[in-house]
C-alpha cells in the first residue's frame, strides 16, 4: 500500500515543528490529521500558516510521532548556531503538490502546483499559486547557480529517466519526484540569500514562466563570477577547504555503497517474497485434504499471506522514500564539489593577478590596482559564503540522515509488528481448539 | 510427540544419547567410515530427591541396524503403520545446510530422529510388546535368523497385482496418503527455498554494519550513533543462523509425516495383497466347482485340455471318472476351507488395520497441530528479535 496523499518532505533548516515530517514516518496509516494539534505543540503562531492544504502538511496525531517531533525540535534548538536562522523572521512558505498530467499534440508532461505564502515586500501579493513543470525547476536551478555561484544550490531529482525502464507517469515516480521538488524549493526558500533571488521571485509568481525573462534579470543582478579567466593555477588550498573536499569524496563514496546495499536488500526481499507466496498456497492446498487440520493449516496460510503483504509494504517504502533521498544527496554532493572548484578558481585568479601586479609595481607606495582588490574581495566573499553554507549544510545533513535512518528503522519495526501480531493470533486460534478438544474429551 | 503409556515405557526409559564415528571393513572388505548411535535404557523409576539415577544399559548401533529392525516390523505386523526412520540422506536442504551424511549437524538431527523412532515404537500398543524390539534395545546380537525371515517376506510385498474388490476405505486412505505425500514434499521444497532467501536478506544487512562504521570515521557528532547502529546491523545479520536452525526442527517434524505416508501406503497394499489372495482362492474354488459339474454332468462348459483330449482319444472309464471326481471333491473341500481362512484373514486384517489407522489419524492430527504451533512460536521469536534489533538501531540513529 503506498502513501495516499502527497506530502511535503521535511525541509533542511529551521522549521516550526508542525512542518517537519518523517519521510518514512510510520504514521500514514493513522487517523486524519488535526491542524489544531500542530499549533499546540509548536506553540508558534505561524505554525498555523501551513503551506497548501492541511492534507499535505499536517501531522498525524500519534503519540510516537509527536514524541519524535519533540525530539527533533529540541535538537534544532541545540544546533541553532546558524547565523542566518531565526524563526521570528520566517516569512516565506512554499509548497509543491497536486501533480496533473497534461496531454498535448506535441508532448505529455506533468505539472505541479507551487503555492507561496509570504509577507515579504519583494512580493506584490501575500499569496501565489502557479503551475510549474520539471523544466521550470531546472531553469530556476540553473539561474540560481549562475547568479549565486558562491552558494550551495540544493539539487534537483534526476532529469533524465530511461523511457523504457521507468514509467514517467506512474503514481510512484510522480510522487517521488514531487517530494524531491518540494524539498528543493523549501531549501531555496529557507536559504537567507537564495530566497531573495529575483529568479525565485519570478518562478513563484509569474503566471507563465517565460524563460527568456531570465536573461534580462541577469544583467540587473550584477557581475557573475561564472566567467573566471582560466589558466590560473592554485598554489595552496586552505586546509578547511581541503578537508571539505575530502569529506565530500568519502561521504559520496559511502552513500554510493549504502545505495547498493539497499538495492541488494530490495532484490533479496523481492525473491523472498516470491517464494513466500508459493509457500502460503501450499498450506492452503494441504488444508484441502484435511479435516481436523484444515483450520490450523488455513490459519498458517493466512499468516504467511499477511506477512507477504507487510513485506511488500516495507520494500515499497524503501524504494520510494529511502533510495530517492539517498540519491538526492549524492547529487547535492556533486554540486557542492563544483562550488569548491569554483572557489579554487576564484582564489587562483586572485593570487595570479596579485602576483602579476606585484611584479609590475614600480614602488611600494602605489596602491593595489582596483581589479586585484576586486578579486581579493570576491575570493574573500566566496570563502565566507561557502563556510557559512557548509556549516548550514552539515547541520541539515545531520537532520536529514537522522530522519532517514530512523524512518528506515521504524518501517522495519512496523513490518515485524504486523507479522508478530498475525502469528500470535494464530496461536490463540490453535490453542483454543486444543482446549476445546480437551474439554470435549473429558465430558 | 506425546509418548503414550505402554507397558514397556512404564518399565523403562529409552534414549539415544550419543553419536560416534567408527571405521571398519564392510561386507566387501573395503574400509569405510560410519556413525554409530548409543542406545541407553534404564528402569523407569522415579529418582528420590538428591539421589543419582541408575546407570543405564547401553549399546551402540548403526543406522543400517535400525533399518533392519524396521523391515522386520514391516513384515511381522503388516496391518500396523510402522513409524518411519529419519532420512537416510539429507533431502530438502537449503544451501547452507550440508548434504553430507558425516556432517555433525546432520548426525545430530539423525540422532534425535532415531530416538524419536524408538519412542514411537515403544509407545505403540502393539509394537511395544514385540520381543525382537526389546532385544534390539538391550542385546547386541541381532539374530541372523531375523535377516533371513525379513528377506523372503519382503519379496512378496513388491509384487504387482490387481484387486477386483478392494475395501473402499482403503482406497480412500491410499489416495489421501498420496495427496499428503505430494503436498508435504512440495511444502518442504518451498520451505527450503524460503529459508535460502531469508538468509540472503539478513546477511546483506550485515554490509550496513561495515559501511556505517566507515562512515562514522568521517563524522563528528553523527559518528557514535552510526557506529553503534552498525553493530546492531551486524547482530541482525547474525541472528538468522539460530532462527533457521530452530526452523529445521519444524521441518523434521513435518518430514516424519512425509515418511509416514509410505508406511500408510504399505498397509494399503498389504490389504490389497490379502484381498487378492482371497479373490484368487475364491476364483480357484469356483473353477474347481465348475470342473466337478462338468465331470458329473458330462457337459463341457469350459474349454479344458482334459475335455478336448477325452473327446479326441475317447472317454475314460467309469472308474477313472469316479477317482477323479473324488479327488476334485477333496480339492473343493480344501478350497472352501482356504477361502474361509482367507476371508477370515482378510477381515481380521481390515479390522486390526483400521484400528491402527484410527489411532494413527488421531496421532497425526495432534502432532501436526503441535508442530504448527511450535512453528508459529519460532516465527514470533524471530519477529521479536527483529523488533529488538531495529529498536536498538533506531535509538542509535536518533542519537546521531
Amino acid at each position: 500500500m503506498s502513501v495516499g496523499a502527497p506530502r511535503g518532505l521535511a525541509s533542511s533548516g529551521q522549521k516550526p515543528i508542525a512542518e517537519i515530517l518523517h519521510p518514512l514516518s510510520a504514521t500514514e496509516e493513522l487517523l486524519s490529521p488535526g491542524p489544531d494539534v500542530t499549533v499546540t505543540i509548536g506553540g508558534d503562531k505561524e505554525a498555523g500558516l501551513t503551506n497548501g492544504t492541511p492534507v499535505e502538511m499536517s501531522s498525524p496525531a500519534s503519540a510516537s510521532s509527536l514524541f519524535n517531533r519533540l525530539q527533533l525540535d529540541d535538537d534544532l534548538e541545540a544546533d541553532a548556531r546558524d547565523p542566518y536562522s531565526s524563526t521570528e523572521t520566517r516569512d516565506l512558505f512554499v509548497t509543491v503538490d497536486d501533480p496533473k498530467k497534461h496531454v498535448s499534440t506535441m508532448e505529455t508532461y506533468i505539472t505541479y502546483r507551487v503555492s507561496t505564502k509570504t509577507t515579504r515586500i519583494e512580493f506584490d501579493l501575500p499569496e501565489y499559486c502557479v503551475r510549474r513543470r520539471y523544466q521550470d525547476f531546472d531553469w530556476l536551478r540553473i539561474k540560481l547557480e549562475d547568479s549565486q555561484p558562491t552558494h550551495l544550490i540544493p539539487p534537483l531529482p534526476e532529469k533524465f529517466v530511461m523511457k523504457g525502464v521507468v514509467d514517467r507517469f506512474s503514481e510512484e515516480f510522480v510522487e517521488t519526484r514531487m517530494k524531491a521538488l518540494d524539498k528543493f524549493l523549501k531549501r531555496v526558500a529557507d536559504h537567507p540569500v537564495l530566497s531573495f533571488n529575483p529568479h525565485l521571485n519570478v518562478f513563484l509568481t509569474a503566471k507563465d514562466l517565460n524563460k527568456r525573462q531570465g536573461l534580462a534579470l541577469l544583467s540587473k543582478v550584477g557581475e557573475s563570477v561564472r566567467h573566471v579567466a582560466g589558466g590560473y593555477k592554485l598554489r595552496t588550498r586552505p586546509a578547511e577547504f581541503c578537508a571539505m573536499g575530502e569529506y565530500l569524496d568519502t561521504f559520496s563514496q559511502k552513500l554510493g555503497t549504502i545505495d547498493r546495499i539497499a538495492q541488494r536488500i530490495l532484490k533479496e526481499q523481492s525473491e523472498y517474497l516470491t517464494e513466500l507466496r508459493e509457500y502460503g498456497t501450499v498450506y492452503s492446498s494441504w488444508a484441502g485434504s484435511e479435516e481436523e487440520l484444515r483450520r490450523p493449516l488455513e490459519g498458517v496460510a493466512g499468516c504467511v499471506t499477511t506477512c507477504s503483504g507487510a513485506l511488500e509494504d516495507l520494500s515499497e517504502n524503501m524504494s520510494q522514500d529511502f533510495l530517492p533521498v539517498l540519491r538526492e544527496y549524492v547529487l547535492y554532493i556533486e554540486s557542492m564539489k563544483n562550488v569548491l572548484r569554483k572557489r579554487d578558481q576564484t582564489q587562483a585568479e586572485y593570487e595570479g593577478r596579485l602576483e602579476a601586479a606585484i611584479l609590475r609595481k614600480q614602488d611600494d607606495r602605489t596602491p593595489m590596482p582596483a581589479e586585484v582588490e576586486k578579486c581579493q574581495d570576491k575570493a574573500e566573499c566566496f570563502n565566507a559564503d561557502l563556510k557559512a553554507d557548509w556549516d548550514r549544510w552539515q547541520s541539515n545533513k545531520r537532520q536529514d540522515f537522522k530522519q532517514l535512518l530512523t524512518g528506515m528503522a521504524d518501517k522495519n519495526i512496523n513490518y515485524y509488528d504486523k507479522c508478530q501480531a498475525a502469528w500470535e493470533s494464530l496461536i490463540t486460534l490453535l490453542q483454543d481448539k486444543q482446549t476445546e478438544d480437551k474439554t470435549s474429551e473429558t465430558n | 510427540m506425546v509418548e503414550r503409556e505402554t507397558a514397556l515405557l512404564r518399565k523403562m526409559e529409552i534414549n539415544v544419547t550419543e553419536a560416534e564415528k567408527r571405521s571398519g571393513k564392510n561386507t566387501v572388505n573395503m574400509q569405510e567410515t560410519y556413525t554409530v548411535y548409543l542406545i541407553e535404557t534404564r528402569p523407569a523409576e522415579t529418582v528420590p530427591e538428591g539421589g543419582t539415577p541408575a546407570v543405564p544399559d547401553t549399546l551402540w548401533r548403526r543406522y543400517s541396524e535400525f533399518e533392519l529392525l524396521r523391515t522386520y516390523l514391516l513384515v511381522t505386523y503388516p496391518y500396523i503403520i510402522i513409524p518411519p526412520l529419519p532420512e537416510k540422506r539429507a533431502e530438502f536442504v537449503w544451501h547452507k545446510l550440508s548434504a553430507d551424511n558425516l556432517d555433525p549437524d546432520f548426525v545430530e538431527r539423525r540422532r534425535v530422529g532415531l530416538e524419536n523412532f524408538l519412542l514411537r515404537v515403544a509407545s505403540h500398543p502393539v509394537l511395544s510388546n514385540d520381543k525382537i524390539f526389546f532385544r534390539f534395545l538391550t542385546e547386541l546380537d541381532m539374530c541372523d535368523l531375523v535377516l533371513h525371515q525379513v528377506d523372503s517376506r519382503l519379496k512378496s510385498l513388491s509384487a504387482m497385482f490387481r484387486v477386483k474388490n478392494p475395501d473402499k476405505r482403503f482406497t480412500a486412505l491410499k489416495q489421501y496418503s498420496d495427496e499428503l505425500n505430494t503436498v508435504i514434499s512440495h511444502l518442504l521444497r518451498v520451505r527450503a527455498r524460503v529459508a535460502d532467501r531469508l538468509y540472503g536478506v539478513y546477511k546483506v544487512h550485515g554490509n550496513y554494519g561495515r559501511v556505517f562504521s566507515e562512515w562514522s570515521a568521517i563524522e563528528k557528532e553523527m559518528g557514535d550513533g552510526l557506529q553503534s547502529a552498525g553493530h546492531h546491523m551486524d547482530t541482525y545479520a547474525a541472528s538468522i543462523d539460530d532462527i533457521l536452525e530452530e526452523e529445521e526442527h519444524y521441518a523434521d517434524q513435518v518430514k516424519e509425516y512425509l515418511f509416514y505416508t509410505d508406511a500408510v501406503r504399505s498397509v494399503c497394499r498389504k490389504h490389497e495383497l490379502s484381498q487378492y489372495d482371497l479373490e484368487m482362492a475364491a476364483q480357484d474354488l469356483a473353477y474347481k466347482k465348475q470342473q466337478k459339474e462338468e465331470l458329473a454332468t458330462g457337459i463341457v462348459r469350459v474349454f479344458s485340455l482334459k475335455g478336448m483330449t477325452s473327446k479326441l482319444f475317447g472317454q475314460e472309464s467309469q472308474e477313472q471318472r469316479e477317482i477323479r471326481l473324488a479327488a476334485l471333491e477333496q480339492s473343493i473341500q480344501e478350497g472352501e476351507e482356504t477361502v474361509k481362512e482367507k476371508n477370515a484373514e482378510c477381515q481380521e486384517f481390515v479390522r486390526t488395520a483400521w484400528e491402527d489407522i484410527e489411532r494413527f489419524k488421531e496421532q497425526k492430527d495432534k502432532d501436526l497441530r503441535e508442530a504448527l504451533i511450535s512453528y508459529a512460536v519460532v516465527q514470533i521469536s524471530m519477529c521479536k528479535k527483529g523488533i529488538q534489533v531495529w529498536s536498538n538501531a533506531k535509538e542509535c540513529f536518533s542519537k546521531m
